[in-house]
């Protein structure tokens, strides 16, 4: 037990020396978090500490020691009353919970919501292909659009919909091309990809 | 500043001489950042500039933000610049009740600075109002907020009231969530 607290201790001084040679020009290098990308020092104001802390410790086990070793752990609490303690830690378990809760409500929308892709009829033997609902898979029309105008040669663009959303329209019937390359390239699964089509006369032409 | 996601509208390269008027900015308002600012802005790098609501300006490298600009007051360094070079800003320390405040995007009030966790500079190092400052936290070793002086911090100590800092970019806000992504 001792050894390893005197280990802690050695490291901690490591860093300090190196943060002293830090005022030379070299730029320090500095660690962040892969989960909430905030240097780790603060990932325990976050609300995804837990996540945080198994990433350091598989990514950089050192830093994980500093850091959450009982020392460490005990020296921080520092020169915070144990009112404000209390207070702060109920806040952050709150905070938590409700990060959690958001989480699942994602990744729940996630699973439910659709991409529709869309044939539509322009004249006679000519389709654009119109994608909406991209937006709920994190994905940014503008760049999006772009993309499919320079895989598949074709226009490209941006276009505002009735409902006042947005949706990519692309010039050609494309719609296999562009299931395929959803699926490929963005990682998105078929079963959230829905193909239309639609034709300019409905009904009337039928 | 940035409480909300930044939604920037396109970017656009600067001119090498409005490149050169912003470097002579940043190395007046940050005398001890001089010694590297061939690291940070070298000479030849092409800055871009990217437009933010509320006529803020973000001066990015290779798409990384390393300066902000609300219309024509201070230059300010992004966190990371901050955190690479952490001698080279004016630095106040909180204690540590207050980082949670902090990292949540609330000004930052004087006790937070007067408590025994943190530390304001000497009276012979006293920094006037307006300045901007890197703020660092008890028990951390890195900066985890970007502000502007609201009184000078030996009316910090003085008053020990009210608002002492201006809170302009923190730890996860969203010009920090803006380039890690």
């Amino acid at each position: 037990m001792e050894a390893e607290s005197s280990a802690a201790g050695a490291a901690a001084g490591a860093a300090a020396a190196a943060a002293d040679e830090g005022f030379t020009v070299a730029p320090l290098e500095v660690v962040y978090c892969g989960v909430c990308s905030l240097p780790p020092e603060y990932c325990e104001f976050g609300a995804t500490v837990k996540k945080c802390t198994d990433w350091l410790e598989s990514n950089h086990p050192r830093l994980h020691q500093n850091l959450y070793s009982s020392e460490a752990l005990e020296s921080k609490m520092g020169t915070m009353s144990l009112e404000a303690q209390q207070k702060a830690e109920k806040d952050l378990a709150k905070k938590q919970q409700k990060e959690e809760l958001r989480q699942e409500r994602e990744a729940a929308k996630k699973k439910s919501s659709v991409i529709i892709i869309k044939r539509v009829e322009r004249t006679k033997r000519k389709y654009v292909t119109v994608v909406s609902g991209i937006e709920a898979f994190e994905l940014v029309y503008k760049t999006v659009a772009k993309e499919f105008g320079k895989k598949f040669a074709c226009g490209s663009s941006v276009t505002k919909n009735a409902a006042g959303g947005e949706e990519i329209t692309v010039q050609g019937d494309l719609s296999d091309e562009i299931l395929e390359e959803l699926v490929d390239k963005y990682g998105i699964e078929e079963d959230n990809i829905r193909q239309v089509e639609e034709s300019k006369k409905k009904g009337g032409g039928g | 500043m940035f409480k909300k996601p930044v939604s920037s509208s396109g970017k656009t390269k600067i001119k090498s001489s409005v490149q050169r008027n912003i470097r002579q900015k940043i190395c007046e308002q940050f005398p001890l950042l001089e010694p590297v600012i061939d690291d940070v802005l070298p000479k030849k790098a092409q800055l871009d500039l990217i437009k933010a609501p509320e006529k803020i300006s973000l001066y990015a490298l290779d798409n990384q933000v390393l300066f902000f600009q609300h219309h024509n007051d201070a230059i300010m360094p992004h966190l990371r610049v901050v955190h690479k070079y952490p001698q080279c800003f004016p630095t106040v320390q909180v204690d540590r009740g207050a980082i949670r405040f902090i990292l949540g995007g609330a000004q930052l009030m004087c006790p937070g600075l007067t408590s025994p966790g943190a530390k304001l500079p000497p009276p012979e190092g006293n920094l006037p109002e307006g300045t901007v400052v890197a703020i660092n936290a008890e028990g951390k070793e890195h900066a985890c907020m970007i502000g502007v002086l609201k009184m000078s911090t030996e009316d910090i100590k003085k008053l020990n009231k009210g608002n002492g800092v201006e809170n302009c970019h923190y730890l996860g806000d969203g010009l920090w969530k803006m380039d890690s992504e």
